[in-house]
């Protein structure tokens, strides 16, 4: 035993880089927290309600981005919703193992697309498809802002959700299934008075997980969100999620107060996404517990 | 396959009329030719070693064994004189009832609405002093009214095995049906909860005709009628349980009675 131990080493390693992992979550923390105490200092709590961000006469007030975060991500949820609880159930319930598998295997490359290209993808076709429903509609035709935003964030979280769907719905027990079956269920009825209650709460897990993606996605909502930084006065306007505001002006940010208050939003983010993670992580938690 | 002289019609009414069943897992056959008649009103146990084919013959009589991947049946089974092999599978469930050798009731749903299922996930809607009065019934009949009358809207998850077992019999008789199938339900029950279901099925067959599948022979000799013995697929012998456990016509189920096997 002792350091010359080869296992006794590893495990000393493992340990160390585990821990590693761990310093690292709470140092980006402190990095935020520290970055943004300028800022913090200056605007207090008026920076979360304050609705002007102007860089040039320094004032600076994040809800503008707030409510875009929360709009495009809130947004793109309800849209992906649907998809990904047929999807989900198709897969779990409906569609033959080996067909499941491809889908699955499909739908999980999905997921590894760079986001940079469903970015360029949403230029070259939500953006014009936006345009001529504003058209119908009679709104300012942008084809950017929120819907676009919001419609490709639904595209992306898409695999997400429906792969987590997927697996709660084949974690319900088979013996309640055929109890469901015995009473004369449709596999319908069974889906929906057995397997989806049963679920409910890892579908609701998995759709917050989702949820915590979209709130932090940068790359393709920053190409299509029109980059206003003005407060949204409709669904269909303009506007700069936190993501992207940060994405947009760090490299330009010339004044201290501007660079901290950006940092500041970050931290916000940083928040958000990881109360996001903890709850859904919880209510995972608590389903294996059952 | 088991000769003539060993398979015996039960006396008095006939409801299940079983000619040349095959039931396939793949192309592996798990039961094999089997033909016999289910007296009504009656408890027929079926028995035999683990892995002989009883399960999967009860599971063909509503149709439940087709849910198996790769699951196929051949053969015929009237019901009434019906064959259900051609009827809908979900008809057929709601006439042949199931209890399975877990308990499992719904474990988001009451006590109350775990009784109703069989019509709350079919969408059937019932008045309140209907429900209430199918509550009450189901329960009276399953011998558990008296412990849960009292927390009818907490959840079945709560109740013992036993209790449990109960109230998944109730789930099934709730939906009224003609035959309650029986899969080894007091296998994973203590000796005293075991002993109230053997007394319930014993008064039940007063309503309704029931076949359960037990590994358990003394089992099979205090509740059934009649007694059916299966080996490595095949029905080996079927007849009048008394006569079936002190003269047993085949060699093999006069091995199984003397424990010689399972």
């Amino acid at each position: 035993m002792g350091w010359g131990d080869p296992d006794r080493i590893f495990y000393r390693l493992c340990w160390g880089l585990s821990l590693g992992m761990v310093f690292l979550v709470i140092g980006i923390g402190i990095t935020l927290f520290w970055g943004s105490l300028p800022s913090l200092k200056a605007f207090g709590w008026h920076f979360l309600v304050g609705r002007i961000w102007d860089p040039v006469n320094e004032k600076f007030g994040a809800l503008p981005f707030l409510v875009g975060t929360l709009i495009t991500s809130f947004g793109a949820l309800i849209l992906t919703l649907p998809f990904a609880l047929s999807s989900g159930i198709f897969l779990a319930e409906y569609a033959p193992p080996r067909v499941a598998d491809g889908l699955s295997t499909v739908i999980d490359l999905l997921a590894g697309i760079p986001s940079v290209i469903y970015g360029l993808w949403a230029l070259f076709y939500l953006v014009p498809l936006v345009r001529w429903v504003e058209m119908k509609l009679g709104v300012i035709p942008f084809g950017l802002g929120l819907p676009t935003a919001s419609l490709v964030l639904a595209v992306m979280i898409l695999p997400y959700a429906a792969s987590i769907i997927r697996e709660v719905l084949r974690m319900v027990p088979h013996e309640l299934k055929e109890a469901a079956y015995g009473l004369g269920a449709t596999r319908w009825e069974v889906i929906r008075g057995v397997s989806i209650p049963y679920g409910l709460s890892g579908i609701v897990a998995g759709l917050l997980l989702s949820l915590g993606r979209a709130l932090g996605e940068t790359m393709a909502v920053t190409m299509v969100i029109g980059n206003r930084s003005e407060m949204p006065r409709s669904p269909w306007d303009l506007a700069n999620t936190m993501a992207s505001v940060i994405a947009n002006e760090f490299t330009e940010a010339s004044k201290d107060i501007h660079l901290s208050a950006l940092i500041e939003i970050g931290l916000l983010l940083f928040l958000i996404t990881l109360g996001v993670n903890i709850l859904a992580r919880i209510i995972i938690l608590r389903l294996q517990v059952r | 396959m088991g000769n003539r002289e060993t398979i015996v019609d039960p006396r008095g009414p006939i409801i299940f009329d079983i000619r040349n069943l095959w039931a396939y897992y793949g192309e592996k056959p798990a039961v094999k030719g089997v033909t016999c008649k289910i007296p009504e009103k009656r408890v027929t146990a079926v028995m035999g070693p683990s892995g002989c084919g009883k399960t999967t013959f009860i599971r063909c009589l509503n149709r439940l064994h087709e849910l198996s991947p790769g699951a196929r049946v051949e053969g015929e089974i009237f019901l009434r004189g019906k064959n259900i092999l051609e009827i809908d599978p979900v008809v057929v469930r709601r006439r042949v009832g199931m209890v399975f050798q877990k308990p499992n009731p719904f474990p988001t749903m009451t006590i109350y609405d775990n009784v109703l299922a069989g019509y709350k996930l079919l969408g059937i809607k019932l008045r309140r002093e209907e429900a209430d009065r199918l509550v009450e019934e189901a329960l009276r009949k399953a011998a558990l009214w008296d412990e849960v009358k009292d927390s009818l809207h907490k959840r079945g998850t709560y109740l013992s095995g036993g209790q449990q077992q109960r109230l998944c019999i109730a789930r099934a008789l709730a939906v009224k049906p003609e035959v309650l199938l029986m899969d080894e339900p007091t296998s994973a029950l203590d000796p005293k909860s075991t002993a109230k279901i053997e007394e319930l099925v014993v008064e039940l067959k007063k309503s309704v005709t029931i076949v359960i599948v037990t590994h358990n022979i003394a089992q099979a000799g205090r509740v059934s009628d009649y007694a059916a013995f299966f080996y490595l697929g095949e029905l080996v012998e079927f007849g009048p349980t008394s006569q079936l456990f002190t003269v047993p016509r085949d060699k093999r189920t006069e091995e199984f009675l003397k424990g010689k096997f399972g």
